[in-house]
């Protein structure tokens, strides 16, 4: 997006005066609803779907012992079919020992360093891809189910802070775009509502998967802000905010976008 | 990893028009892309995918840059008779990967 458009846009959001506000459950679709019948049907069959690539290597590497301890993820977890059933519906997950909520990539590290002795697995790394694609996989078709007690209140209410803060250069809030302009254009592009119902997913843009701080840094640099690091708790905190705002609604991973 | 991943009926009536479908694991580098240095990347990518039935060729493809990652070729073939069906991609850098599937035909 040149300059130019960007800047039209920014002002046309401004002459869209008070947005619409938050999105009422019965509004609310997810990306899947806007993408052309061909990316949908790259999703909906496990044959084309390329996310099924990481979804194998990640079977393969939740039976591979690893680190000090020679443990597989198996050794303690059994059958990912059963065991991290739903599991994904619910992270960002809160974790008492660090007083914070942690997404699916911080826990599998977790898990590797308390547990397998193994060094953690850098962000966006093929092998941790596969492993959460793998995991989430085991959720497909359950309903988000982020519960908020008071321990993750004040996380929660960060990241709704942070959609809804105008930020960088732009001077745009997430909520500009996802919750008042959705289904309108952003260049030749619809802008989805942002629901988080379907990551690590497959971008054709990407050619590869993608965790949901990838998508989120690639809005950022979009907005010209200045994106956290990966793992950053107000990545974390926003990621909360999305996947409780998204609650009921399907988890779909490993999904396809444009 | 070098994976692919084959979706092929495993029965079929004699005569009868069965899908393949075949998903192979791969970046199809260009070749044309530079890094944030501006050096080249070199290519790398599947040149060539093979169908074999019971040994005779069914299907060939010839692939290029320009094509995406983890290609998706989907064709389809007539079930002649009870037999394999042996796949085989072959790219740059000694990448060469098999894969079969059994069909049986009544």
């Amino acid at each position: 997006m040149s300059l130019r458009s960007a800047l039209l846009f920014a002002a046309s959001l401004l002459c869209a005066g008070a947005g619409a506000g938050e999105i009422p459950p019965s509004e609310r679709r997810s990306g899947y609803d806007l993408m052309s019948r061909e990316t949908r049907a790259i999703q909906d069959d496990d044959a084309t779907n390329p996310g099924m690539l990481w979804v194998l290597d990640g079977e393969a590497l939740w039976n591979r012992k690893a680190g000090a301890a020679d443990r597989a993820c198996t050794a303690c977890h059994g059958d990912a079919r059963t065991s991290m059933k739903g599991v994904a519906a619910r992270y960002p997950g809160f974790d008492a020992a660090l007083g914070r909520p942690v997404n699916l990539e911080q826990r599998v590290n977790f898990c590797r360093a308390e547990r397998q002795k193994a060094p953690p697995l850098a962000f966006e790394s093929r092998e941790l891809l596969a492993l959460t694609a793998y995991v989430a996989r085991q959720s497909r078709g359950l309903p988000i189910r982020i519960a908020i007690d008071a321990r993750s209140r004040p996380f929660l209410d960060a990241g709704r802070e942070a959609f809804h803060r105008r930020q960088g250069q732009l001077n745009l809030a997430c909520s500009q775009c996802h919750d008042d302009n959705w289904g309108r254009r952003l260049a030749g592009s619809v802008i989805p509502q942002a629901h988080p119902t379907g990551y690590p997913l497959y971008r054709l843009e990407w050619q590869g998967l993608g965790s949901l701080e990838r998508r989120l840094r690639n809005c950022l640099i979009g907005i010209r802000a200045e994106p956290y690091a990966y793992g950053a708790p107000e990545f974390v905190d926003l990621e909360l905010y999305l996947m409780w705002r998204a609650n009921g609604m399907k988890i779909e991973t490993p999904a396809v976008r444009p | 990893m070098a994976r692919a991943v084959v979706t092929a009926p495993t029965r079929a009536r004699r005569g009868e028009i069965v899908a393949v479908k075949t998903l192979a694991q791969h970046p199809m580098e260009t070749g044309f892309r530079r890094t944030q240095t501006g050096e080249l990347i070199p290519r790398d990518i599947i040149r060539r995918f093979t169908c074999t039935y019971n040994g005779t060729e069914v299907y060939r493809v010839d692939l290029h840059p320009a094509m995406s990652a983890n290609p998706l070729i989907a064709f389809s073939t007539v079930a002649t008779e009870t037999g394999t069906l042996a796949f085989q991609w072959v790219g740059d850098n000694g990448y060469s990967v098999t894969e079969t599937a059994s069909i049986s035909v009544e």
